[in-house]
């Protein structure tokens, strides 16, 4: 072989030429693989099931999520997603304050429950200042304050049979041709359990506004938003969810974000 | 992990050859596969990660995003003017009209308002949940393939014989340079300065910092490494870390891929893929060995 020798100028037109290549292959070429359902699709979201099973191990049931102090607080809490609902009958509980609002507690319960925002907030509370990340990336420090959900699973007494909290929403997200989609969402019981996962119905000192989730939203501290459903309606013990909605856990889920939300 | 394996012994084998032979085996299968498998991760962890900033097309320097203050450093995006939409870019308050790249692009008369351009995305539209799965899944073989790498060039003696920087290649340095600067290179078993100085740089430093700042942005992380967040100074910061990390890296590629082309590309790839590598003439080496010791 001989030796390959290069001069400036066959240098810069093999480099023009390499780059310009690069630009015209464009990224469609993996486009039609990657449905929701797909075998391509279905084989890289294996890859979620290990970091979901990492995450859990490293983090175990308690360790908890960052606090912030109150110097943190620099901003209103942004809001995201539906931010004032349209459905007539979440309109009728905001115009008398939500005092006819109840959180349904039912599924895979011994005593299901129907609890008022007073009762709720005569249960023991807690407030932490966390940091809330988006999915699309941004981040925004605020202080909430609400019942722990696991003292809420307490009072219903879960059964053994159990393995997720499904929260149903009051606002309608999207519409399809069956009708109008509601939000609604999953977690797993070490995270409905987690000592920082609340069902939140104050922001920054004040009652939890509207924009932001009132009359009750959950946090889930160690997930991301799309895991802490605002306008919360019921919650349901439910030990599978294929056979609800997409079957993927959530509405989210079923548009294709993953499950576990976690990072 | 078998075939990885049975090529060992191949490696062993090449790494016997003869310093004076024109044909000298240089480059392990561990270093090969590796080299290989990393290609691949980027490629696709750069396309979907550009896909995944384009849901969020701002930077912040913080703990969090600044809305109710100003903490970007970075924004691209796309406004109206009376000559129709424009897209622009803003880096520290400088503001760039960069329409048909970033901002605003598309087939003529089918421009939208996107961060990257739909050439530089996976997927090429917008779907941020498929193009978090395709990220996350070569996340897991770009730090798998980094341990696998580490482990085996601290075995098979690369990372000694062929990456550790010594008192020599100070000394090479400015020769080195110029060198590069010229397009003259010299063939030899051994990497030189700035190459060492470029492979030991991605390795130990760009791709452990886009690892750490990846795991950062976890919130589950967060609560398993809350101090990470504190010395990268916060996780919007660390968002920003991991982007001009992955400025870094396309720097790197690309400077790699003009040397290889200017060294001799038949050589430098049948290296890479099948370990065996020409040497320039002894004589250019002796020449050269003087000049080193000089």
């Amino acid at each position: 072989m001989t030796k390959f020798q290069i001069n400036r100028r066959k240098f810069l037109t093999a480099a023009g030429i390499g780059g310009s290549g690069m630009l015209l292959s464009g990224c469609d070429a993996f486009d039609s693989q990657l449905g929701i359902g797909g075998s391509l699709r279905s084989f890289l979201e294996n890859a979620n099931g290990l970091t979901y099973r990492a995450q859990r191990f490293l983090a175990g049931r308690d360790s908890l999520a960052p606090e912030f102090t109150e110097a943190d607080i620099r901003q209103p809490q942004r809001p995201n997603g539906v931010t004032s609902p349209d459905d007539d009958d979440y309109k009728a509980l905001l115009a008398n304050n939500f005092a006819d609002w109840r959180l349904e507690v039912s599924g895979l319960v011994e005593k299901p429950l129907s609890l008022s925002r007073e009762q709720l907030m005569n249960m023991p509370s807690r407030t932490q200042i966390t940091r809330h990340d988006c999915v699309e990336g941004w981040s925004c420090i605020a202080k909430w304050t609400g019942t722990p959900l696991s003292l809420v699973l307490d009072q219903a007494v879960v059964k053994p049979t159990a393995r997720y909290v499904m929260f149903h929403c009051l606002d309608t997200i999207d519409r399809s041709l069956s009708g109008d989609i509601k939000y609604y969402g999953t977690i797993d019981l070490i995270d409905a359990r987690h000592p920082q996962t609340i069902l939140a119905y104050g922001l920054n000192g004040k009652p939890l506004p509207v924009e932001n989730g009132a009359p009750l939203r959950v946090r889930v501290e160690r997930q991301l938003g799309y895991k802490m459903p605002k306008y919360l309606r019921k919650i349901e013990l439910v030990d599978g969810f294929a056979d609800i909605g997409g079957g993927r856990g959530g509405y989210w889920e079923d548009n294709g974000y993953d499950w576990y939300g976690g990072i | 992990m078998e075939s990885v394996a049975r090529s060992q012994s191949a490696a062993e084998l090449g790494a016997s050859a003869t310093h004076g032979a024109k044909l000298i085996y240089r480059q392990s299968a561990w270093t090969r596969l590796t080299h290989w498998l990393w290609a691949i991760s980027l490629f696709f962890m750069l396309l979907t990660g550009l896909q995944i900033f384009n849901a969020r097309p701002q930077l912040y320097i913080g703990k969090q995003s600044g809305f109710g203050y100003d903490n970007t450093i970075l924004e691209i995006g796309a406004e109206n003017t009376s000559a129709g939409p424009r897209g622009y870019t803003e880096i520290f308050g400088h503001r760039f009209d960069t329409t048909g790249v970033f901002g605003w692009s598309g087939p003529a008369g089918n421009e939208t308002a996107r961060g990257f351009p739909s050439w530089a995305t996976i997927p090429s539209y917008y779907d941020l949940g498929t193009a978090r799965v395709i990220h996350f899944f070569f996340a897991w073989i770009l730090t798998t393939t980094l341990i696998v790498w580490l482990v085996a060039s601290l075995t098979n003696g690369h990372l000694r014989r062929d990456l550790a920087p010594r008192l020599d290649d100070l000394k090479r340095l400015p020769r080195d340079v110029i060198d590069h600067a010229r397009l003259k290179f010299h063939h030899t078993r051994e990497y030189n300065t700035l190459q060492k100085m470029a492979y030991g740089g991605v390795l130990f430093l760009l791709l452990p910092l886009m690892i750490i700042t990846g795991l950062a942005m976890s919130p589950s992380m967060n609560s398993v490494l809350p101090f990470l967040n504190d010395l990268l100074g916060g996780r919007q910061t660390a968002r920003t870390i991991h982007f001009i990390v992955m400025l870094l890296l396309v720097a790197f590629f690309l400077i790699h891929i003009l040397m290889i082309v200017a060294a001799g590309p038949i050589n430098e790839l049948r290296s890479i893929i099948t370990g065996w590598y020409r040497t320039d003439p002894p004589a250019q080496d002796a020449a050269k060995s003087l000049e080193r010791n000089a």
